[in-house]
């Protein structure tokens, strides 16, 4: 069963449809990409998902529970929304770092506040903070940041920070990962770096939706490619499929655009 | 007579002091709630916090503080205030909390719309609730935008202590201008001003390294 489906998403902002009709499902351990120019909606798509932005339609099932249906609006607390988000993790385009906390407390911060909530929490508080520096080092070392633990965001560079920013997405564990171009806003000499982690991330099946605009990278590591144009899905299917042999005459005229330059 | 104008100038300054810190302990809260208001989405609460503040901050400090010491007496018959030294300091903090919590909510809200929605999406995508996000996240980088535009207003209330002469509070001012008037003398004013230069002195130190503190982050 797909860990993660989406039916009919639809959203607008006033009068401007943004999202129209969007349906696609997700199989663990597979990465999505979603590729498209810019203003085709796949960043409202994933704010949907990750209860940024309410859609004005559709349904999101995770692991076969809906998590959102606009057919039945509901009044969540803040507690059950919490929990409904945590199934997905955001990693931004600008990394969004919390300045005034190091590397380490980045990455560690949320797990730490979820923790208070445990009810052996004051009971076990010693040994549970140490599990999570030790969890939270343990991703910095994954992200081959091991000596970067104790820096505040601005004395990173910009890979460094987005790695960071990987970290904290993966400290609460989410079974949905999403990235929304994660490397645009980084000096060409550093998307390597963010893209190199992204793709041992795959290798390790982790579930993924990537918004990306590196169509080299989308064919390599994707399972599934997703174009997006005004709103809608124009095509999707078999990452190298849609790349090397796109069936829609859309795709293929934004796919030479690109390959142009 | 050196001696006799130190202590009477510092007796006075003791006034100013007490208004100072009293002001700052209750202005600075109230200033956060309203600012958390008008930078909230509550529509009708931000229209009323707009006008409040429209008011306080469009009429004079020395009226607001005739009318706070004079007002409840003309209007009930009998004053609120006690007749001694302690009434007048206390109707003096009163309107100077009232009208500095109006400006520092200004600052306030700048110093939370300035930062970017991106730190509170991050926040929410992390599953914290708005309160950790408010303490955890915001706060801390509200409070570095907003200290250098709270040092004029905190310097800028050191000197505004002296308004509260106009109902008869012996403050710094008061007791230096006393002089004057009884001995015919100048120079404790200057004496006077000496003493405003100190305190508004060690304020500025202690900013210098407030801002210094919170340099560790950009």
């Amino acid at each position: 069963m797909a860990i993660l489906e989406v039916k009919n998403i639809g959203k607008h902002f006033g009068s401007t449809e943004v999202l129209k009709d969007v349906s696609f499902s997700l199989e663990e351990g597979n990465a999505l990409a979603i590729i498209g120019s810019s203003g085709s909606g796949k960043t409202t798509l994933l704010r949907c998902l990750n209860f940024l932005e309410k859609p004005s339609q559709g349904e999101i099932l995770v692991k076969g529970n809906a998590v959102f249906d606009a057919s039945r609006p509901v009044k969540m607390s803040e507690r059950e929304l919490r929990r409904k988000r945590l199934h997905f993790g955001l990693v931004f385009q600008a990394f969004h770092l919390f300045p005034q906390y190091t590397a380490l407390e980045n990455v560690t911060l949320a797990e730490k506040l979820l923790a208070q909530e445990r009810e052996d929490f004051k009971s076990n508080k010693k040994q549970i903070m140490e599990e999570i520096l030790e969890h939270g080092n343990a991703l910095l070392a994954q992200m081959g940041l091991a000596d970067r633990a104790t820096h505040y965001p601005h004395q990173l560079s910009g890979g460094q920070q987005q790695r960071v920013a990987i970290a904290r997405a993966l400290a609460l564990k989410p079974d949905i990962l999403c990235f929304d171009e994660p490397t645009s806003a980084l000096d060409p000499e550093l998307t390597g770096e963010v893209l190199k982690v992204i793709r041992s991330l795959a290798e390790q099946k982790t579930t993924m939706i990537i918004v990306t605009h590196e169509m080299a990278f989308a064919r390599d590591v994707a399972d599934q490619i997703i174009f997006m144009d005004e709103g809608y899905i124009v095509e999707q299917g078999d990452a190298k499929q849609v790349i090397d042999n796109p069936k829609e005459e859309r795709t293929r005229q934004f796919l030479s655009r690109y390959s142009q330059g | 007579m050196f001696g006799t104008v130190t202590l009477e100038l510092i007796k006075g300054l003791w006034t100013t002091v007490q208004i100072f810190i009293l002001t700052l302990i209750f202005s600075l809260p109230l200033g956060l709630v309203l600012g958390v208001g008008s930078a909230g989405k509550w529509k009708i609460l931000k229209r009323v916090i707009q006008v409040f503040v429209w008011i306080i901050r469009g009429t004079p400090l020395m009226l607001q503080l005739i009318i706070i010491f004079y007002g409840p007496g003309l209007w009930l018959g009998h004053n609120i205030w006690s007749g001694n030294e302690s009434g007048r300091i206390t109707a003096t903090v009163v309107a100077f909390v009232i009208n500095y919590a109006c400006y520092f909510s200004v600052i306030f809200r700048g110093g939370i719309e300035g930062v970017p929605a991106g730190q509170r999406e991050a926040g929410q995508v992390l599953g914290m609730t708005k309160s950790q996000i408010f303490f955890q996240i915001t706060l801390l980088q509200m409070v570095k935008r907003v200290v250098p535009p709270m040092s004029n207003e905190i310097i800028t209330l050191v000197k505004d202590t002296s308004l509260a002469r106009i109902i008869a509070a012996y403050e710094l001012t008061f007791a230096g201008f006393s002089f004057m008037k009884s001995a015919g003398i100048t120079w404790p004013l200057f004496y006077t001003g000496v003493f405003y230069l100190a305190f508004i002195g060690i304020l500025t130190l202690l900013f210098n390294y407030i801002e210094k503190k919170l340099d560790y982050f950009r």
